[in-house]
């Protein structure tokens, strides 16, 4: 297909011709072009349908803020919907669809909605499918579902990576037109560190745009040669295709930077986009200004688009969307617009002007104080026709419209930490008010000071008075003379009587619904954005609100000033989610931690379980083993009978050291420690101030004046928070240090009747590690394997004879294969977390299932635990009378009466007979497991006044499942309750 | 000497070098490292004791300072991380203790963390890629605790091309993942 | 946000852990007479200021600093930040 709508001359590249398709059709654009511009080029109009509607529609805008022309781009994983044709830089090869119609474009099924649109007025969901009821879930919400919505995913995976970076600047300038360029020269040459970032592939701003921006050079050389220096500038980053969607606190600002979107594919590891987290000290916002429609009878059909627009397009990228254009304008500036199209041999058959007092423009008939009052054509504009000012009514033949309602302030950044626009009566348009984000500023047309002249101006000045506050002398640069119009423009916003006249083009908001949202009193400027859903598509309403407003000022009777605007929140345009995630996804979601055994673990052949950030090896299967439970029972008689060795690095581990080390001690633990023989360990439980307990451990006193404190794997981080704060906070005079030494030193378990001979085999010989030397509780630094460092604690976990052992964690990988390598005579066996599980629920050991944020220390029976003598975190509160009734809950231990039933983890206890229900409630599981020693499934739990009930049958009932067992109550301990074999 | 073979924090028995575009990121074991927090008041005596022994004067906050083959961080307030090659110092704690005697803390350090030297031209763009710090800005001897891939870590600038990252040895693996991968990125 | 930590200059709030309001302290003597009613106040009672707050940040992924933040919850600006250590000893001295 030939480009019959492409002009001469134009910022695209005549010698790079790039092919691509929309909706299957091959057509051809040039590097330079957009998708709109380049479909325009090739005489194409009809690019969507609107969102509610379905009406015919083509690109309004030449810009983001693009509310008609969203096509899907792309296909399979990386199929993206929504995508403005308008911003969609060309490349060879770009595939474009066009979405929310069936079966195509221009025979679009859904369009019969538009006969219906007196029923489809504001309101229309919130009043028809209110009744009946039941409806709701079956009938309506599936089909409103089915018709919501625009473009459509694949649903597969994005193949892409996204990045995430952060970057510092003196001076971020959002927006690279005349403003934003002055005001970057002037920074960049006074040595201050600048972000010159713009959404466009292209930067300049209008000075690409227009024909006459500058007097003595063209606005498109002026903005190469400033690029240029600016690119020579080490302190000056240039960031094209970068859309700056948010102001947040203290001057940081998020901006998506579109690294790949211009290929047809990213290369191989080069990320998609970036999404950059900008830290600035100042911020300027030079973000221009946005046109805005006209409200008239049908002005939404494709060919019906803004002037500026059209100059865009006419003088940038060398297309028109006709070769006839009508303007119709209540301004001076539109008028250039059909003396650029006149100069490109496109026929402008009239200026229709609202004013009656228009200027006249040579070679073109203005028909003054005239208006548009209807338009003709199904899939594009055939004819517009025009009320004279005399009342007559004429049709002009033409296949465009160029309109222009004047232009506002693109102050979207200035109101995201609430700050208020207001209104300007000199400019007809609502300007940035009070309350900008710390550090930001505006200048140029974004503040509302419209011409050429007054942007670069400006700029400059902006730049110097924000370095100025920053320390940094600098001085405005040199600009090139430039048109300084004054803004001539008379109010205008709809044509009276016009009823089906579109104010949002992108939610299918029209004059008739601001009317009726006002008939039924929805009046205030909130209550009419919910209530005609006016704003809230993905153009935020940046070319719909003020009209609405206006239109609702009318009907008021208040000034628009009084009527007041609704204000923008981040983001700026659409962000992809992909984005956002970066490159934190799948399972580099978080990272991964991995213990020291973990490359032994894996040769094994280990099932691995998550535990917060952890990997921890689960079980370690065996061959012939083909269920969990054979893997997990072996592994616990094998210790239980001779030794195994389980991997628990991941306890967090605390160095606590100074001269005040014990008595800090005293302080976050809630027993004492300060009696504690060095070369000893004892069991600590630490509360939380409000009395409940929240985390145990052991804690081994090394010296006088030096404590390891071992935390539970899941709150090592906020336990080493915690002690910071009782030190720093509550305790600032002690002499105490703290430092975490979790990563330091790999740590296993030993456990079981052979555990000391197998040590004994490991521990060099200058160390006696018997009974009677190194007795339960007690612990040591030793050296292992010919001299290498290490640490011995005598504590037990799962019940048995056991110790624990640490070296330094590059040697952890050594250690445990020296270990089994010694350990092959006694049968040594590696157990996992599972293992781990079911001997310390044998045990009667409590762990977070326990303590779980509920439960206090005599819940736990551990009520002594709580020192009466000292003061600790948590003891005034826990001795609360509600804490401490007397049929208080009680860990118990409980087993199925039926040796052959299940005790099962959160099922509730309820007495032998009586109500099941929550009035009767006796207490809950806590922990449940099958015990391979003890032939039974077992379990742990809470019972009310548990200890004096030993003996006692409840029933488990489990509603969920319709479950009921019969359970006796035991003691927590089931295996060894004196401890002899911890002694032996 | 004892016979435990030691691993690399990746796993590996030598460390690990990669080179993308012009990144070039080494994994560093030969090095010992050991917390010194001075005791309340004694932040003078500790900053005397090592200056006097062994020649190193602790930095000021945010910064680094060396004294071959010794070196040191700023870690926090009267808290310094002191690092010496492993070869020569694999006792590096017992030997500040000896130094700083009852004026400080010493814990050891050595395998709490690992490194990588990540050198090249590139290295701004590949940093601001994982973390806040202000790469652009840090002179050399800066050292910055901040963040990176999520982990907590130490970026320590030792020259314009030359950036060591001192992370959390579990989390070896995810912190060299994120550097290649911001590598490949900029390449 | 950025807090101005007083020993380490602008750091990304994204570093720190929020606690809550810096009365906590003011932890109460655990033997006096009205030790549960004022561990009582102590920790369940807040004032929620539309304005200035003082609050408590804990520099998690830097210093462990804990620090005193003086912010203003409408606008967020932050008018003061101090080491939690060196207010608690300066209140510990003014008690003596």
């Amino acid at each position: 297909m030939t480009q019959s709508n492409r002009l001469n001359g134009g910022l695209i590249n005549r010698d790079a011709s790039l092919s691509f398709t929309f909706d299957g059709k091959s057509y051809q654009g040039y590097e330079g072009d957009t998708l709109a511009s380049a479909l325009l080029a090739n005489g194409v109009r009809l690019m969507g349908r609107s969102f509610k509607y379905h009406r015919p529609r083509g690109p309004l805008t030449a810009g983001s803020e693009e509310p008609n022309a969203l096509v899907e781009l792309r296909s399979g994983g990386r199929q993206e919907p929504n995508t403005r044709a308008t911003v969609a830089e060309l490349y060879d090869g770009l595939s474009a669809n066009s979405q929310n119609r069936w079966p195509s474009l221009e025979r679009d099924f859904m369009a019969i909605n538009d006969r219906f649109s007196n029923f489809l007025t504001a309101g229309f969901y919130y009043k028809t499918f209110m009744w009946p009821k039941a409806f709701w879930e079956k009938l309506y919400e599936p089909i409103i579902r089915k018709a919501a919505g625009l473009g459509s995913l694949t649903g597969e995976d994005d193949p892409d990576h996204y990045d995430k970076g952060f970057l510092h600047c003196d001076l971020l300038i959002i927006g690279a037109g005349p403003t934003g360029l002055a005001a970057a020269l002037t920074a960049g040459r006074a040595g201050a560190q600048v972000i010159l970032a713009d959404e466009d592939f292209r930067m300049g701003g209008r000075l690409i745009a227009e024909t006459g921006a500058l007097a003595d050079i063209s606005g498109a050389d002026w903005v190469d040669q400033a690029l240029a220096e600016l690119a020579s500038m080490n302190n000056v980053r240039v960031m094209p295709r970068t859309t700056v969607f948010g102001a947040y606190d203290h001057g940081i600002y998020g901006a998506v930077e579109r690294n790949a979107d211009h290929l047809i594919a990213p290369e191989a590891d080069k990320p998609r986009q970036t999404l950059w987290r900008i830290y600035s000290k100042r911020a300027l916002i030079a973000t221009g200004a946005i046109e805005r429609p006209i409200a008239f009878e049908n002005n939404d059909r494709p060919g019906i688009l803004l002037a500026g627009a059209v100059r865009s397009y006419a003088n940038r990228w060398a297309a028109t969307p006709a070769q006839s254009v009508v303007v119709f304008a209540n301004n001076d500036d539109a008028h250039q617009t059909a003396r650029d199209l006149m100069a490109q041999g496109i026929k402008v058959p009239a200026i229709v002007d609202t004013r009656p007092d228009a200027a006249d423009v040579e070679g073109i008939e203005v028909l003054k104080g005239a208006e548009i009052i209807n338009t003709s054509g199904r899939l594009g504009l055939t004819s517009v026709q025009v009320r004279t000012e005399k009342g007559y009514t004429t049709d002009l033949y033409c296949e465009a419209l160029a309109m222009s309602g004047g232009w506002n302030p693109n102050l979207g950044l200035t109101c995201h930490q609430r700050g208020r626009p207001v209104w300007s009566a000199d400019i007809h348009a609502f300007v940035p008010g009070e309350g900008l984000p710390v550090g930001q500023i505006v200048a140029g047309a974004a503040k509302g000071e419209m011409s050429t002249e007054a942007a670069l101006q400006g700029g400059a000045a902006a730049a110097v008075a924000a370095l100025g506050d920053l320390g940094i002398t600098a001085s405005p640069v040199d600009l090139p003379a430039a048109a300084d119009a004054p803004v001539s423009i008379s109010p205008f916003w709809h044509v009276k009587g016009a009823k089906r006249a579109w104010l949002d083009y992108q939610n299918d908001v029209t004059v008739k619904d601001v009317k009726l949202a006002h008939q039924e009193n929805f009046t205030s400027v909130e209550h009419l954005k919910r209530y005609t859903t006016l704003g809230m598509a993905t153009d935020q309403g940046k070319t719909s609100n003020v009209g609405a407003l206006a239109v609702m000022a009318e009907l008021t009777g208040k000034s628009i000033r009084d009527t007041g605007t609704t204000i923008f929140r981040p983001p700026y345009t659409p962000v992809a989610m992909g984005a956002f995630g970066g490159r934190a996804v799948g399972k580099d979601f978080h990272p991964t931690r991995l213990t020291p055994s973990h490359k032994w673990a894996e040769e094994q052949g280990a099932v691995f379980v998550e535990v917060g950030n952890w990997l921890r090896a689960q079980w370690f299967p065996r061959k012939g083993e083909t269920h969990w439970r054979q893997s997990v029972d072996r592994e616990v008689l094998q210790t239980r009978n001779s030794v195994g060795v389980c991997d628990v690095t991941t306890l967090g581990k605390i160095d606590v050291q100074g001269a005040d080390a014990a008595a800090f001690l005293n302080m976050v633990y809630s027993n004492a420690f300060a009696k504690l023989p060095v070369g000893k360990v004892r069991y600590g439980l630490m509360l939380r101030e409000d009395g409940i307990a929240y985390d145990d451990g052991t804690t081994a006193r090394f010296a006088e004046d030096h404590f390891v404190v071992t935390t539970t794997t899941a709150n090592a981080v906020l336990v080493y928070r915690n002690m910071e704060f009782v030190r720093q906070c509550l305790c600032p005079d002690m002499d105490v240090q703290l430092i975490s030494t979790t990563e330091a030193w790999a740590q296993y378990a030993v456990a079981g009747p052979n555990s000391r001979k197998l040590l004994q085999k490991i521990v060099d010989p200058d160390f006696d590690i018997s009974n009677e030397a190194f007795p339960f509780m007690g612990c040591g630094e030793i050296t292992v394997c010919g001299g290498l460092r290490a640490r011995l604690f005598r504590i037990s976990f799962s019940g048995e004879l056991a110790y624990e052992i640490a070296v330094p964690t590059r040697y952890g990988d050594g250690l445990m294969r020296a270990l089994m390598e010694a350990g092959e005579e006694f049968d040594v066996v590696p157990y996992g977390t599972e293992a781990l599980g079911v001997m310390r629920i044998e045990k009667g050991h409590a762990t977070g299932n326990e303590l779980n944020g509920t439960t206090t220390a005599l819940n736990l029976g551990m009520a002594r635990m709580v020192s009466a003598k000292k003061d600790c975190i948590g003891n005034v509160l826990s001795r609360r009378e509600g804490l401490n009734t007397p049929d208080a809950l009680a860990l118990v231990g409980l087993k199925p009466v039926d040796t052959n039933e299940t005790v099962t983890a959160g099922g509730h206890l309820m007495n032998a007979t009586g109500p099941v229900d929550a009035a009767h409630d006796q207490g809950y599981v806590t922990s449940a497991a099958y015990s391979p020693i003890l032939e039974s499934s077992i379990g742990l739990g809470f019972v009310k006044g548990g200890s004096d009930r030993m003996g006692e049958k409840l029933r488990l009932v489990n509603p969920l499942e319709s479950q009921e067992v019969m359970v006796e109550i035991v003691s927590a301990h089931f295996l060894d309750p004196e401890g002899e074999k911890l002694r032996a | 000497m004892h016979k435990l073979k030691p691993i690399t924090p990746l796993g590996g028995d030598t460390p690990r070098v990669d080179t993308v575009g012009s990144i070039t990121i080494t994994e560093v074991v030969d090095q010992a490292l050991a917390s010194v927090a001075a005791r309340n008041d004694q932040a003078g005596a500790v900053q005397k004791a090592l200056a006097d022994k062994i020649g190193l004067s602790l930095p000021e906050v945010g910064q680094s300072s060396q004294a071959a083959p010794y070196a040191a961080l700023w870690m926090g307030p009267e808290q310094w991380m002191v690092m010496a090659p492993h070869d020569s110092h694999e006792l590096l704690a017992a030997e500040l203790k000896q130094i700083v005697a009852d004026t400080a803390s010493v814990s050891e350090q050595t395998d709490g963390w690992c490194r990588f030297d990540v050198q090249g031209a590139g290295l701004c763009d590949l940093f601001e890629r994982l973390s806040n710090a202000p790469v652009r800005t840090m002179g050399s001897g800066t050292a910055i605790r901040t963040t990176a891939e999520h982990l907590g870590v130490f970026l320590w600038r030792l020259a314009e091309d030359h950036m060591a990252v001192l992370g959390p040895r579990s989390s070896a693996a995810s912190l060299h993942h994120g550097l290649l991968a911001a590598a490949k990125s900029i390449a | 946000m950025i807090i101005n930590h007083p020993l380490l200059g602008p750091r990304d709030a994204q570093e720190f852990t929020y606690l809550g309001d810096a009365s906590l302290l003011n932890r109460p003597d655990w033997q006096a007479e009205d030790a549960a009613e004022a561990f009582h106040d102590y920790l369940y009672l807040r004032d929620n200021p539309a304005g200035e707050h003082r609050e408590l940040w804990y520099h998690e992924q830097g210093d462990r600093s804990w620090l005193v933040v003086t912010r203003n919850t409408l606008t967020h600006e932050i008018l003061k930040v101090e080491l939690a250590r060196d207010v608690a000893k300066a209140a510990g001295k003014a008690a003596q």
